[in-house]
């Protein structure tokens, strides 16, 4: 073993005796870090200082209820509105002060909470606004991916977005944020207001996506028990701070996790 | 009937002017919510930039030949016009996006009296007249010796709004470009998510309106062969008319409403009383805002939730 690799497993047996977690196999950093973020609407504070990591290859959820500042962590990663405070990386970049459509060309892309579909475009344009940041080079092949994905898109592609129900939207949503081919995609409630059958399919979708595509997943949810069964990890998120983080698994078993959020159980999951 | 089909064509030419200066309005309108008061007097200044460009064409390189003269002056106005259109929204707009909304609508008019004043103290406060481009015409049929006359002008005038429109038409609705405007439009915030540098794609929306103002410049100044410092403010709230009427935001709600406002205006000219023509124009546009506010093409939001 050369000197240099005798030095790297020194390193890594200091950090870890220091009590660090081992790196994942085959990540130096995770993907998508986030560090002490605090953001503020006006003098109020939504976020107080939130670390999360995401790791390339991961499904991470963020868990809490109405209010608690999941979507806002969603869009201060894209830069709207931007952290106060803290600092948020990418891919080993700093993205805390970078203007939001170039976030968006760097391999992020997010379905946002209420779906925001462009309300007088066709399905068909909807999914070319996906795709504008390739110049519509894969536009075709990705078409076809997203249509197998979500038959009900395929169904309605010439149709105006606005006319759609709620689910065929979110359904849209999530494939418009495919055409940009992301390394990390940000879901912000995807199974709001739908049918349970629905919800389904988007999950089972969103499962296939990191199964066959390695694509790195951060979801946010209220419907906590399917999220959590579903992620990898989980943290949960309590009036702008993180209170609990583990497994998807760990979380689901725990005791203050189920009070607050899996009472009910997956017999009516919350926000049904 | 002879008096009917006359006025019809002197309508329809007016009304291509206001309709390419309507553009300017809806476009702007569509995009960041805000009434670009200043947008006639760009079309004014795009006058005398044409002005400016034909008469160093004519009388300094010697250009004789009407087609290339008319070609250059059109091409040359349009990218003068549309780098003030940029200028302005850079200077007096952007910097107060996210402001309160009646901010930029102060500054739109602060840069309207600041292009007439501008205009005036460069130019001169008097009618600048300019030599006629294009004479003579067709005389489409004679009755009682009333000939209704048709001229090249007109033909012309016509012409090229329908070139430039349908050329619009297709950028706005087929190119990567059109489509992010369009997304900007509905939601702009969206459109950042997914890569859409907004501010770029409404810098473009404003040096589109002002070349489409130029266009409608070039061709009332070869119409009227005279333009003034002041001649910003009427045919602009006419303009301004014709987007609320055609519907504020829709862009064929423009074209259509610039038409049907031209019309009013030579119609009630020819058979009521041509002092009251821009009574008759601005009484549309209170009764438009008043029985339909969303406008002829505008679209009431009944948009699935």
């Amino acid at each position: 073993m050369s000197v240099a690799g005798i030095n790297v497993l020194v390193e890594e047996t200091r950090a870890l005796q220091a009590g660090e977690k081992p790196p994942q196999a085959g990540t130096k950093a995770p993907l998508l870090a986030v560090r002490g973020v605090s953001t503020y609407y006006g003098s109020v504070a939504a976020l107080k200082g939130v670390d999360l990591d995401v790791a390339e290859g991961e499904i991470v959820t963020l868990i809490g209820a109405n209010g608690a500042g999941k979507s806002t962590l969603m869009m201060t990663i894209f830069g709207a509105p931007q952290a106060r405070s803290g600092s948020i990386t990418y891919d080993g970049a700093d993205i805390t002060r970078r203007p939001t459509h170039e976030i968006a060309r760097l391999g992020l892309a997010q379905s946002p909470e209420g779906r925001r579909v462009f309300p007088r475009m066709t399905v068909h344009e909807n999914l070319q606004m996906g795709a504008s940041l390739h110049g519509g080079r894969h536009f075709a092949e990705d078409l076809d991916k997203v249509c197998v994905l979500f038959p009900r898109v395929k169904e309605r592609l010439h149709q105006r977005a606005g006319t759609m129900s709620g689910g065929e939207q979110q359904m849209l949503a999530i494939a418009r944020a495919l055409m940009s081919r992301p390394r990390l995609l940000l879901l912000d409630e995807p199974s709001l207001g739908l049918a349970p059958l629905v919800v389904k399919g988007i999950f089972d979708a969103i499962r296939r996506l990191n199964r066959e595509d390695g694509m790195t997943i951060f979801l946010v949810e209220q419907n906590a028990y399917h999220a959590l069964k579903l992620a990898h990890r989980g943290y949960v998120l309590v009036n702008g701070r993180v209170t609990m983080s583990g497994s998807g698994r760990q979380l689901l078993d725990d005791p203050a996790v189920k009070a607050a959020y899996l009472e009910g159980g997956h017999a009516a999951p919350a926000g049904a | 009937m002879d008096v009917f089909v006359q006025q019809l064509i002197n309508g329809l030419t007016l009304g291509s002017i206001y309709g390419l200066i309507a553009i300017g309005y809806t476009m702007v309108f569509g995009i960041i919510g805000m009434v670009n008061f200043a947008h006639g007097d760009v079309f004014m200044l795009s006058c005398f930039i044409a002005l400016i460009a034909f008469l160093i064409l004519t009388t300094w390189l010697g250009i004789s030949s009407v087609a290339l003269a008319f070609l250059v002056v059109l091409v040359v106005a349009m990218l003068l016009t549309a780098l003030w259109g940029w200028a302005i929204e850079r200077v007096a707009y952007r910097p107060l996006r996210g402001s309160f909304r009646l901010a930029p609508l102060i500054s739109a008019i602060g840069v309207s009296i600041f292009l007439s004043n501008f205009v005036q103290v460069v130019q001169g406060a008097r009618n600048k007249p300019t030599p006629p481009l294009l004479s003579g015409g067709i005389t489409l049929f004679e009755r009682d010796g009333y000939a209704v006359f048709l001229s090249y002008k007109q033909c012309l005038i016509m012409a090229v709004t329908a070139v430039l429109l349908t050329g619009f038409w297709y950028l706005v609705q087929k190119t990567p470009f059109g489509r992010a405007q369009r997304a900007c439009e509905q939601d702009r915030k969206m459109a950042a998510l997914l890569g859409i540098d907004v501010d770029r794609t409404i810098s473009l929306t404003f040096v589109l309106g002002a070349a489409l103002a130029a266009v409608a410049g070039v061709l009332y100044l070869m119409y009227y062969g005279v333009v003034s410092f002041s001649d910003g403010f009427v045919p602009g709230v006419k303009a301004f008319t014709a987007a609320v009427l055609g519907g504020i935001g829709s862009l064929p709600g423009a074209v259509l409403g610039g038409l049907i406002i031209g019309l009013i205006e030579t119609f009630w000219s020819a058979y009521f009383s041509i002092e009251y023509k821009d009574v008759a124009a601005f009484s549309i546009l209170a009764i438009t805002l008043i029985f339909m506010p969303s406008g002829i093409l505008g679209r009431p939001e009944v948009e699935k939730v």
